[in-house]
């Protein structure tokens, strides 16, 4: 017919289309203006804070006490280490070894019942694990003979790696299913066994998202706050090299639950108060780091396996 | 390499069109030559795989219906047919790579060297090791060339002299001139071509009396096709090659027995190639190979 049906623009069209694409913008840039703000207030008032006290005596000191005005970060980052190495220690192999199972040895059905069950365990507000590990975990685990006290680092930092198996697991599950059958069948045509297939085949090839799954459960477990600050006690301390296993069986506060002890306390204002923001500071700077890295590792495996 | 192959290919497609009977009116004009060549009677081979009223299912649907054939030794047999046919199901029921879909079911026999592959004490590790398997599209592991050569042997613990079979199992499958001084490379980096030949190798390395292969060429240029085939042929000098394809004109340049299958899962005709090309008994079968259906 005539040229205009394909030349002439309904009136507005145009218009309509830009005020999409700007929100849509908009919507893009929130996260990331947030973040930023979060970033900078806390580098602000971080910076107030190493004023008043010497950042070379904040990151060396070994002793953390609001009220004798100690402020060194180590106890409470060592508490942290303890408790991301101890809960790792069970996330890590259990969540591997869970995704295996689902990925390639349960059959649908199990696996349609197995995984719902997992990421309902995700979906358990951590205080709850908290208190469970106080009332339940530590009384069970005397059983044994662990000279534990009423709160220590073990039983919180059992919680927290079960409270992160099912983010291993399920992240690690969905790396294995998106590994082509081609090359399944080509282990199994030369006569491999399953569990042969799972390790000398999957996994390598889905090495680049464990390894995700692994950082970002980690960074999970370095910023969980409820389970520690429930069931890990509030008085810090440095990791005794003398007695290791003894780190153990006591109390200590890691970084996230100190930060809410201090914002627990009475005065807003102060070099304690402050103080929180420096620590806020070191764990945003060890968790980018943490995530910085596992992209890095993750781009380079998948170029190996792709 | 790439002459030479492309000379043999050459040469065997002008020998079988000069060697072919003129009197017989072969039903597909030019376009299939049948390589007469090579071809052996089925009946003075031994049988190495038979099936007897195989029946296949996935869930409801029916894949096969009730297959008897017999599969020479040392040959190349070829299944042709449409997509759906239930070829390349027959093809992963000789080493029940069916059994790692939950749904398929298999009923009627099916022996390997006389005995009957579902039976209950079959391990199928160990039939897979004996039946080698090739993919439709070039599968090697994210591995160096050597290590997806040696993957087979490791797997099974095989106690052998590993550098000199990988470097043998390249020779065969004639890949070794390309790819000597780079085994340690990814075998990624390879052509698609040469990712097959490195999965044939993958699958002589560990010795097996049978190789299947499914669709093998449909994912490769018709160079790369043609060293494939010439492979083929030689590697039926020392295995029973079983091929699916969809590709008439390769059937008939490199197998010696062609089983059609048709649409619904049924074996129609199972026969020496020269006669299922030339003067097959069925009517359908003709019609499929001449192009009128399928």
């Amino acid at each position: 017919m005539s040229t205009d049906t394909i030349t002439s623009r309904p009136a507005g069209l145009a218009a309509r289309e830009r005020i999409y694409k700007y929100v849509l913008f908009a919507c893009a840039c929130a996260s990331i203006l947030v973040t930023l703000g979060i970033v900078g207030l806390l580098a602000r008032d971080a910076i107030t804070f190493f004023t008043a006290v010497n950042p070379i005596a904040f990151l060396t000191g070994t002793e953390f006490n609001l009220s004798r005005g100690e402020f060194g970060v180590l106890p409470l980052l060592t508490g942290t280490l303890l408790v991301t190495i101890i809960s790792a220690a069970v996330a890590l192999p259990i969540g591997v070894a869970a995704a295996v199972y689902l990925s390639e040895y349960a059959s649908d059905r199990m696996r349609s019942v197995l995984k719902p069950a997992l990421e309902i365990l995700a979906g358990i507000p951590t205080v709850v694990y908290g208190i469970f590990a106080l009332v339940y975990v530590t009384p069970f685990l005397r059983v044994f003979g662990l000279p534990l006290n009423t709160f220590n680092v073990l039983s919180a930092s059992l919680m927290v790696g079960i409270m992160i198996i099912p983010m291993v697991s399920s992240l690690s599950e969905d790396a294995m299913s998106a590994v082509p059958d081609s090359l399944r069948e080509a282990a199994y045509g030369v006569g491999a066994t399953k569990y042969e297939v799972s390790t000398g085949v999957v996994i390598p090839a889905a090495v680049s998202g464990i390894f995700s799954s692994f950082i970002l459960a980690l960074s999970r477990a370095i910023g969980e706050t409820m389970i520690v600050a429930v069931a890990m006690g509030s008085r810090s301390r440095l990791f005794d090299f003398s007695e290791p296993l003894a780190n153990l069986w006591r109390g200590n506060q890691p970084m996230t639950a100190a930060m809410v002890q201090i914002n627990g306390a009475d005065s807003v204002s102060g070099v304690g108060f402050q103080s929180m923001f420096a620590i806020g500071l070191t764990l945003f700077v060890i968790t980018f780091l943490m995530n910085l890295a596992s992209n890095r590792i993750a781009a380079r495996y998948r170029e190996e396996y792709n | 390499m790439a002459n030479e192959n492309l000379n043999t290919t050459a040469s065997t497609e002008s020998q079988s069109t000069s060697t072919e009977d003129p009197t017989s009116e072969p039903l597909v004009e030019q376009s299939i030559s049948v390589d007469s060549e090579r071809s052996h009677t089925t009946a003075n081979a031994d049988t190495v795989i038979e099936s007897r009223n195989l029946d296949v299912y996935y869930g409801e649907t029916q894949a096969l219906q009730g297959i008897d054939l017999a599969i020479p030794e040392n040959q190349v047999t070829a299944m042709i047919g449409p997509s759906g046919c239930g070829k390349s199901t027959f093809l992963r029921c000789i080493n029940r790579m069916n059994d790692l879909i939950d749904i398929c079911r298999v009923e009627g026999e099916l022996t390997f060297n006389g005995k009957n592959v579902y039976d209950d004490d079959v391990d199928p590790i160990a039939l897979r090791r004996r039946i080698g398997m090739v993919f439709q599209h070039p599968n090697p592991f994210p591995k160096s060339i050597y290590d997806n050569v040696a993957y087979g042997l490791s797997v099974q613990n095989m106690d052998v002299d590993v550098d000199a079979v990988v470097e043998e199992s390249l020779k065969k499958a004639a890949l070794w001139d390309e790819v000597k001084d780079q085994l340690d490379k990814s075998a990624l980096n390879l052509s698609g071509g040469q990712q097959q030949r490195l999965c044939i190798a993958r699958a002589i390395a560990v010795d097996p009396e049978v190789i299947l292969m499914d669709e093998p060429a449909s994912a490769l240029d018709p160079i790369a096709t043609s060293k494939i085939e010439d492979l083929i042929e030689e590697l039926a000098e020392e295995y029973t090659v079983v091929i699916v394809t969809h590709n008439m004109q390769q059937a008939a340049r490199i197998s010696d027995t062609t089983a059609v299958f048709l649409t619904g899962g049924e074996l129609v005709e199972f026969d020496d190639t020269n006669k299922i090309f030339e003067n097959p008994d069925s009517q359908r079968v003709e019609d499929y190979i001449t192009g009128k259906f399928g």
